[in-house]
């Protein structure tokens, strides 16, 4: 009998590793099939496919960040507003005129400064969550922002500004037709997503991250310099989102105030639905990607079919509590002894 | 126990103030390899605080610690792990989410280098961990199991494993069986046995009388921040150390 119980136990431990790696990724392949099945002729086009990773581009650079400081248990709402603030000084050195590769450069400094900011305001003013300082920054970043734009749009960038959010990548040579491109946003999409899987899951800093969100308190005493590490973190996730403003710039030619408004929201969105925990410690770059594709597809699905824009915001905020649901079913299943 | 074994610790009238507060007075330790000790001492009596001033946490107020027969100043909990001596913490101080090697090798990963980069060095983590978990006896399904997912007695004996990876001289524990069903506690113990085997020097504080007379050779109690009492265990009885704690000879 307790042999019985053992195999079953073996096979389920065998099983739950993956199930819990690439749970996620079945769940993503099942919604493109439905989404094939409804619309056959445009879903999987060329044209559309391409589309979806255009407008997933920026958004998945925030998530990337959210997701690393997710995975160490914090927070930060002010994702959104480092990429405004970083798209308006782009903006700004642009119109100077200064030269395009410290127009391209400036989102990333601008971004990791404001990531750093955050990471020595909560490890240095002892902050009781990350909650509150983010919050604080949210509003802090996007006020900069309007304060040196004034808070009108500024337009208009050359093409090597333009380049990562917007260039294509032509594919004749390979006897594709013209209109069958590959988008540069989604090349770098898959570069920035390969290094951040490195870091999380090769790297001794990537370990120790997650090992805070594990158990911080386990982290110290093993003597892993724990606020340097989120300083560290938040910094990244600045700089991501630097990134994603760049990627912006490029997609819509502007700086304008609006920029990123809400998008911390869909960026934790994303983690959740991918799987990471609220409470730290668990989570993979695979989920973040998947979560934030699901995201995508969805809106892109919906749009396809003419669904409103209301009818999105009620499934998605669906999908966020069905994933969640279905990550506390299967603990359950997984604690039960 | 002979009394010929290397002497590896020893702390020579540690005081402690706290502001006005006397927390240890004039208090003396020695350990020695292969030897089993258990401290003993009602709430307040002092015990965390001398582990605390023996492991670096806290500078003593007046007295000296020899490691090796060498006087040596603490600055830091690292200092004291460099001289070979380790605590194993109640709360375990290990992270669920990780498998047990990573747990055993957290914060002292074996890295390759790459540049700045420092690349975990999986394979080598999961040879020592199996190799050290062997050699302590320590069964688990695997390595890569991770800690969340063990008993009780399981992760007390992982916490074990990672005061011992990196040749520790002096392991102290605190409480180690408080946690644990009572079909676990008998595992924890042979464990502590099996250490004192390999020439570790054991710290055990306890409040429990079975653990302390299945593993010690020695016991000492603490009342009011001083030595109380002392003894051989084969020399005392429970109900007299029972009787130390309260402060009564």
């Amino acid at each position: 009998m307790e042999n019985k119980d053992q195999e079953k136990n073996s096979l389920y431990l065998k099983i739950m590793p993956y199930l819990e790696k690439y749970g996620i990724l079945l769940l993503l392949v099942i919604m493109i099939l439905v989404m094939h099945f409804l619309q056959p002729d445009v879903f999987l086009s060329w044209r559309n496919v391409t589309n979806v990773f255009k407008q997933i581009s920026w958004q998945s650079m925030l998530a990337l960040g959210v997701f690393m400081v997710i995975v160490t248990a914090g927070i930060d709402l002010s994702v959104g507003s480092i990429m405004m603030l970083s798209l308006m000084i782009l903006a700004i050195v642009a119109k100077a005129g200064a030269p395009w590769y410290l127009v391209v450069i400036t989102p990333l400094i601008a971004g990791f400064l404001c990531g750093l900011f955050n990471g020595l305001g909560i490890t240095l003013l002892r902050m009781p969550h990350p909650f509150i300082m983010t919050l604080g920054t949210l509003y802090i970043f996007r006020g900069t922002g309007n304060l040196i734009s004034g808070g009108t749009p500024i337009s208009g960038f050359t093409d090597e500004v333009r380049y990562l959010g917007h260039g294509r990548i032509d594919l004749t040579w390979l006897g594709l037709e013209k209109s069958q491109y590959l988008p540069v946003s989604l090349v770098l999409i898959a570069i920035v997503y390969i290094i951040f899987w490195i870091f999380m899951n090769k790297t001794r800093t990537g370990k120790w991250i997650y090992a805070i969100g594990g158990n911080p308190n386990a982290a110290r005493a093993s003597g892993i310099n724990v606020n340097k590490i989120l300083v560290i973190v938040y910094s990244l996730c600045g700089f991501l989102s630097g990134i994603g403003a760049l990627i912006l710039a490029g997609r819509t030619d502007s700086g304008y105030p609006n920029a990123g408004l809400q998008s911390e929201l869909d960026a934790i969105a994303a983690c959740i639905i991918g799987g990471a925990s609220f409470f730290g410690g668990r989570g993979t770059v695979l989920g973040v990607f998947a979560g934030v594709m699901i995201m995508g597809i969805l809106r892109n699905g919906l749009n396809l079919m003419d669904v409103s824009s209301f009818w999105q915001q009620v499934l998605i905020g669906s999908i966020i509590v069905l994933a969640v649901y279905i990550d506390v079913l299967r603990r359950d299943l997984g604690t039960r002894k | 126990m002979s009394s010929i074994n290397q002497l590896l610790l020893e702390a020579k009238s540690v005081t402690k103030y706290f502001g006005t507060i006397t927390a240890l007075e004039n208090v003396n330790l020695k350990i020695h390899a292969g030897e089993c000790l258990g401290v003993v001492g009602d709430n307040g009596a002092g015990k965390s605080t001398l582990m605390k001033v023996l492991s670096g946490l806290y500078k003593p107020s007046a007295g000296s610690l020899f490691f090796d027969g060498k006087e040596k100043i603490l600055e830091s909990p690292k200092d004291s792990q460099n001289l070979g001596l380790e605590m194993v913490y109640q709360d375990l101080a290990l992270a669920g989410n990780l498998p047990i090697g990573e747990n055993i090798f957290l914060g002292r990963e074996p890295t390759k280098n790459l540049g700045l980069l420092k690349f975990l060095d999986y394979k080598k983590i999961k040879e020592l961990t199996d190799a050290h978990l062997g050699k302590l006896k320590i069964n688990v399904k695997s390595a890569d199991q991770k800690v969340e997912e063990l008993s009780g007695g399981q992760r007390q004996a992982v916490a074990i494993a990672r005061s011992t990876a990196f040749n520790a001289k002096v392991v102290i524990m605190d409480e180690p069986t408080a946690a644990l069903a009572i079909k676990e506690v008998g595992k924890v113990l042979d464990l502590i046995n099996s250490l004192k085997q390999t020439g570790v020097g054991v710290i055990v504080i306890s409040h429990r009388m079975d653990d302390i007379f299945a593993v010690c050779d020695r016991v000492m109690a603490l009342f009011q921040g001083t030595n109380f009492a002392e003894s051989e265990l084969s020399k005392t009885s429970r109900d007299e150390v029972i009787g130390w704690i309260m402060g009564k000879k």
